[in-house]
């Protein structure tokens, strides 16, 4: 017996556009529809008919002041939805990612969660590559099927605003400061931030010892060599 | 130089072309000079070009268009499945697919593991020079 193929094409395919292969009646037989009669005592199932709504008696409509000269179209409030970016199914909470750009090119890191601007939330962890708890865009990454466990990590205080920029008034340089040079001007990392880094690392750590050779492949970086073709490699 | 393998009913073949790329099929019937009807337990029965077959040194012992059931049968007595991955070639496919399988972690343990069995080889090499050149 041949093996039963599922449905690869339309049941009615065209010949040429505009002409089917198969006429309605042939089509009635091939839906089943007369299965589906049979199944429901000779009968289309069909809803009940809903009861018309009554024509609202209170107030009587009073013929508007202005008419627009030109038909003007009625335009409907859309509520706007900013939607974050939909995450390729192959990124999961835990998953090892290879960043692909920037100064961390090659590294692999462990993805935390998304985050409400559509950004990727990763971190190295610090101690094994020195990648800090960073956003990294979905299409500079390429996701492994290698996950870690992250369910002890709890990420819930990072979100966009921790990352951006803080905002330093610049004061205005007198004739004589101009020619200082801007050491004095160098930005230190809050020690807030380094305890958040260190609150997340410890959890992941220990989750990432559990599975041998996983600390040695995370602190190593990835790139291409002869004879992989990275359209046959599974990553 | 005599030819040693024969386009015969029952000789077994890969496909090396095509949608059935990689299967190990049988020979059931000789179509023309160019074509042959190639069969195997979990396909359907058809027709294919021998330029798309590499024969293998498997035979077995089947008639002309067997059923599929004789035809299963045949190949469970002529134990086609172990004799085709203990054979040298059976078992290049298989490393091969195997590799080519290998997740992003699985080449890096491959790596790793290379590099361990280089060292331990020439630990045990300059040992073995060492104990000749004394």
């Amino acid at each position: 017996m041949a093996p039963k193929k599922t449905r690869t094409g339309p049941r009615n395919p065209d010949l040429v556009p505009g002409i089917k292969k198969f006429s309605r009646s042939k089509m009635y037989h091939k839906r089943g529809l007369w299965a589906i009669k049979a199944k429901h005592g000779g009968k289309f199932p069909s809803h009940e008919a809903k009861p018309a709504a009554q024509p609202d008696v209170a107030a009587p409509e009073k013929a508007p002041k202005f008419y627009p000269a030109d038909d003007v179209k009625k335009t409907r409030a859309k509520p706007k939805k900013n939607n974050p970016t939909k995450l390729r199914a192959s990124i999961t909470p835990g998953t090892v990612l290879i960043l692909l750009a920037g100064r961390f090119m090659g590294k692999r890191v462990v993805f935390l969660n998304q985050l409400p601007s559509g950004l990727l939330l990763v971190t190295g962890p610090f101690k094994v590559n020195g990648v800090p708890v960073k956003r990294v865009n979905q299409a500079y990454v390429i996701a492994t099927s290698t996950k870690v466990d992250i369910s002890s990590v709890d990420v819930s205080k990072f979100d966009d605003k921790y990352f951006t920029k803080e905002k330093t008034k610049k004061a205005k340089k007198t004739e004589g400061e101009f020619f200082k040079s801007d050491e004095e001007e160098k930005s230190v990392l809050p020690q807030y931030k380094k305890d958040d880094q260190k609150a997340v690392d410890t959890a992941l750590l220990k989750a990432i010892e559990a599975v041998p050779d996983l600390k040695t492949y995370l602190s190593a970086r990835f790139s291409l060599r002869d004879g992989m073709k990275p359209h046959q490699l599974v990553f | 130089m005599t030819f040693k393998r024969f386009v015969e009913i029952g000789r077994v073949a890969l496909v090396n072309y095509g949608k059935e790329y990689g299967r190990l099929v049988v020979i059931v019937d000789v179509v023309d000079q160019n074509r042959a009807l190639i069969d195997a337990p979990d396909m359907v029965r058809c027709q294919i070009n021998f330029k798309r077959l590499s024969l293998t040194d498997i035979k077995i012992d089947i008639p002309r268009i067997p059923k599929k059931k004789t035809l299963i049968a045949a190949m469970e007595e002529a134990d086609v499945k172990n004799k085709w991955e203990k054979s040298s070639w059976g078992r290049k496919l298989i490393v091969q697919q195997r590799r080519a399988s290998l997740n992003d972690f699985d080449r890096f343990k491959v790596m790793l593991a290379r590099i361990k069995r280089g060292g331990v080889i020439r630990q045990e090499l300059a040992r073995l020079k060492k104990e000749n050149a004394a």
